[in-house]
């Protein structure tokens, strides 16, 4: 017992000593577990919001629609299978036909209606293929013809403005989110002009861009949906020809899938709600992707924040854990102290990180404006907190664990003489330097006294780098984001994965930067001695801190080198095999000057703090 | 009491007027060194004795201009160096001042020609000729031979003629060794005082700071310090190599 309360009273002791290197160790935890926190959130988080929708709209369990521009079979989307299909066929001369919807496929469709287990359906609705023009955009759009009346199967729910009339459009929310369309706004269908009356979510058909998987054609790559009065659906098609749609509920929802799959041999195009549902995830599945790779790489960097911290607060602590020795603490009850103290801290930080995960899960994972409802309240459950906690406790472990051991073998007299570790020699790289100028000769021999804490530093650069090359990556790709043969119009998913690359790589970089900090405080108490006598022989403050930023500067480079095909390479794997432009050469470069620069000027401040430590007074503290 | 000095033609080498040296404020002032006046004529060898914290060492660092003097002056080859910038000091150590230190401060990393020619090398000079002036140097202590041993593989009056080695690298106006001999044995306290005295006779200007009366003894002039004030100013009679195992109480 008295053992617990002087290792407590030890740890509780340091941590208030050093109040910063703790806050930083926290931070550092704490970004790696909100971030897993907000990737496990996601899972699933879109299921509550579809499922919210679906209820507020009487989603339909099957929808059926004709395929009218089919040039072969038909094809089936059980889960959301995209179909590359009329390339060719976009502008308004794909409406130049002139015929009505086959009669054998409407008859196929009407028939549905009557299908045992079918309770209720509303339609068929005429779906007419638009070209919408507004505000020098371009866009291909499917016109759903709707009533005026409510029905009971897909009645989509407003969330601003009213419904059809003759004359007005309701946008779907996602799409118009997308254009920036709102109430009041005048747009042109095939020509025709309406003013857009309202804004509506449905879960009949999957938010946009994915809206073309409820229809049994797809002239334009990731139309809009737009629901405009039957009459007025009509007279967008009077010359063209219009698909038809039909919203079905089941006796038995869950046998959707089913239902779809046993009428494979229909020329109709059938998608259950499940199917939907899985095309809505999409959206949040690929920020969930790139949130848990994101929340490893955040680990990773969080482990190499923490060994740092670690490292540096050892190389101060030698003589602490000296005293400690020679007043009888035991090698274990040392490794005890420096563990738990690390261990509870990484235990806060886990505290902190699942509560902001849990807090900035509805800012980062919003299932999308055609969905109602956010991701609110993500699904933690007791495997996902512990999960979390797990982490935090395995980057203190992973971080401390050979400090402390190395801290509690350190021999008494060497460690109350403040020698914590012999540096190792380079000779060669130590011959090198001697042609160098004196910053670089002074960096160069810093950074090979301590391979590991360099491999450390080329480990965070590299991270870092990965990511910062990863979202601009992503930039590069965002051109073929665009819709073809129409106005470039951003992909939501290229947003939104923007959007969580760029908070990743934020809170990655700021964790770079702390570690740039800590290395080369560490370097700096490690080094002090041969720094001061280098000092003693000449060297001034400005070669001494120039090399220490050098010596941080020469680390980074292989890691910032490694960072830059693995951004490319993780972007391609998130990509899941769709093929990847790689970014220009100059960006690279730039990436990887700028990272070093920012390391460089990092780096300066405790370099120069430490190299204008009075001489003498460490000559004098070396004696005592 | 006030060492001086007259002048000699050239003037002193080093020259200090009321050096004070105060750590602390109020009623926690520590006067380190209280009004030294001191002169060392080029060539000469100072001895500064005194019991420990009597204030050796801060005057050694003072007058090889690792710390400022709170107020006093400090002239180096005719040029007054208290005021100057943390910088221009750094440069005149570099090419003005050799430090030779009790507990050595090689670099562990580093072998005994590469700790040799750090100075040079800081200095600007070319790798090449900074590797020759160390093997020179090396030459000149007798350690030709372990130019290229770490200093761990070296003994105590080994590492400190290294040391000294390392000190006259630039080719210093003065080299101040503090304790030289403070952490070594009979026979290495006895290479060190012959490689001192070997110095002394080639016209190296030396202050060294001592609580030892047998490295004492080797000097030109012995002033004795205590409580940061010089109280007592001896001058020997030529406390040479010729004596040196007598002076020192060695045996031969």
């Amino acid at each position: 017992m008295s053992r617990f309360f002087v290792v407590r009273r030890l740890a509780t002791a340091d941590v208030r000593r050093h109040p910063v290197e703790a806050a930083l160790l926290l931070l550092a935890i704490t970004a790696a577990t909100a971030t897993l926190t907000l990737g496990l959130a996601l899972h699933g988080v879109t299921n509550s919001p579809y499922q919210r929708t679906r209820a507020a709209t009487a989603g339909p369990d099957v929808v059926a629609s004709v395929l009218n521009l089919a040039s072969g079979p038909p094809a089936r989307h059980h889960g959301g299978r995209h179909r590359d299909r009329g390339k060719a066929l976009f502008g308004e001369t794909i409406f130049s036909s002139g015929l009505g919807p086959p009669t054998k496929q409407m008859a196929d469709l009407i028939a549905l209606e009557r299908t045992p287990g079918v309770s209720a359906h509303s339609g068929p609705y005429p779906v007419t293929w638009a070209t919408l023009r507004w505000h020098g955009l371009i866009a291909g759009v499917a016109a759903e013809g709707r009533d005026r009346a409510a029905v009971n199967v897909d009645q989509p729910l407003l969330t601003d403005g009213g419904w059809v009339r003759s004359g007005e459009a309701v946008v779907e929310q996602g799409y118009a989110d997308a254009l920036g369309i709102h109430i009041g706004d005048r747009i042109r269908l095939n020509g025709q002009a309406f003013r857009v009356g309202g804004l509506a979510v449905t879960a009949a058909v999957p938010e946009y861009p994915n809206a073309e998987f409820a229809f049994g054609g797809d002239p334009f790559p990731h139309p809009g949906l737009i629901w405009v009065t039957r009459a007025d659906a009509l007279r967008l098609a009077t010359s063209l020809r219009p698909s038809y749609i039909l919203n079905l509920r089941l006796r038995e929802p869950a046998q959707a899938p089913a239902f779809v799959n046993a009428r494979y041999d229909l020329p109709l195009s059938l998608i259950s709600a499940q199917g939907i549902e899985q095309e809505d995830a999409k959206l949040v599945s690929v920020e969930q992707r790139a949130l848990v790779v994101g929340s490893w790489l955040l680990g990773l960097l969080a482990v190499a924040s923490v060994a740092v911290l670690v490292g540096g607060r050892m190389a101060d602590q030698a003589r602490r854990i000296g005293l400690l020795k020679a007043v009888g603490a035991t090698p274990a009850l040392v490794a005890a102290v420096l563990l738990v103290e690390d261990l509870a801290l990484a235990l806060g930080a886990a505290a902190a990180g699942l509560l902001i995960g849990r807090l900035a899960a509805p800012l980062l994972t919003n299932p999308g404006a055609g969905l109602v409802g956010s991701a609110g309240t993500p699904s933690l459950t007791a495997s996902n907190v512990a999960l979390v906690v797990a982490v935090a406790v395995a980057v203190a472990i992973i971080a401390t664990l050979v400090p402390a051991v190395r801290a509690s073998r350190l021999s008494t007299v060497r460690a109350l003489a403040d020698s914590a570790r012999s540096p190792r020699r380079r000779g060669r790289l130590i011959a090198l330097s001697t042609r160098l100028p004196v910053p670089l000769l002074l960096g160069l021999r810093l950074a090979a006294r301590r391979p590991r804490r360099a491999i450390l530093s080329a480990f965070s650069v590299a991270i870092t780098v990965t990511t910062i090359v990863a979202v601009v990556t992503v930039h590069a790709n965002q051109a073929h984001q665009f819709i073809a043969g129409f106005s470039a119009i951003d992909n939501p998913r290229t947003d939104r994965i923007n959007h969580v690359l760029l908070v990743l790589s934020v809170v990655l970089v700021v964790l770079a930067a702390i570690n740039a900090i800590f290395i080369t405080w560490s370097t700096a108490i490690d080094a002090r001695h041969q720094l001061t006598v280098a000092r003693a022989l000449g060297a001034t403050p400005d070669q001494i801190s120039a090399g220490l930023s050098a010596a941080q500067v020469i680390s980074a480079i292989p890691g910032a080198i490694l960072g830059l095909p693995a951004g490319i390479e993780l972007v391609a794997a998130l990509r899941h095999g769709d093929p990847t432009t790689v970014p220009a050469a100059w960006t690279l470069i730039v990436v990887f000057l700028l990272t070093l620069i920012a390391i460089g000027v990092l780096t300066a401040i405790p370099a120069r703090i430490e190299a204008r430590r009075p001489v003498a007074e460490i000559l004098r503290a070396e004696l005592v | 009491m006030h060492a001086t000095r007259t002048p000699t033609q050239t003037g002193p080498v080093l020259r200090a007027c009321g050096l004070r040296m105060d750590y602390g404020s109020g009623t926690g002032l520590v006067r380190a060194v209280d009004g030294v006046d001191l002169e060392v004529a080029r060539g000469e060898t100072v001895a500064v004795m005194g019991p420990s914290g009597c204030g050796k060492s801060t005057l050694l660092h003072l007058l090889g201009a690792l710390e400022r003097p709170s107020t006093g002056e400090l002239w180096l080859a005719g040029r007054r160096i208290d005021q100057w910038s943390e910088k221009a000091l750094a440069r005149l150590r570099r090419s003005a001042i050799g430090f030779v230190f009790q507990a050595f401060h090689l670099l562990d990393e580093l072998t005994a020609a590469e700790n040799v020619e750090l100075p040079a090398l800081l200095a600007g000079r070319s790798p090449r000729s900074a590797r020759l002036r160390a093997s020179e140097l090396l030459e000149q202590v007798g350690l030709a031979d372990r130019a290229t041993f770490l200093p761990s593989a070296l003994s105590g009056g080994q590492r400190q003629r290294v040391a000294i080695a390392r000190a006259l690298s630039n080719d210093p106006e003065v080299v101040l060794a503090d304790e030289p001999t403070g952490n070594l044995d009979s026979a290495a306290t006895l290479e060190v005082l012959r490689l001192l005295d070997s110095l002394h006779s080639s016209g190296q200007t030396l202050v060294i700071v001592t609580h030892d009366e047998r490295v004492a003894a080797t000097a030109d002039r012995l002033i004795t310090m205590r409580d940061g004030s010089f109280v007592e100013e001896t001058r020997l009679t030529h406390g040479t190599s010729a004596r040196l195992v007598d002076l020192a109480g060695f045996e031969g």
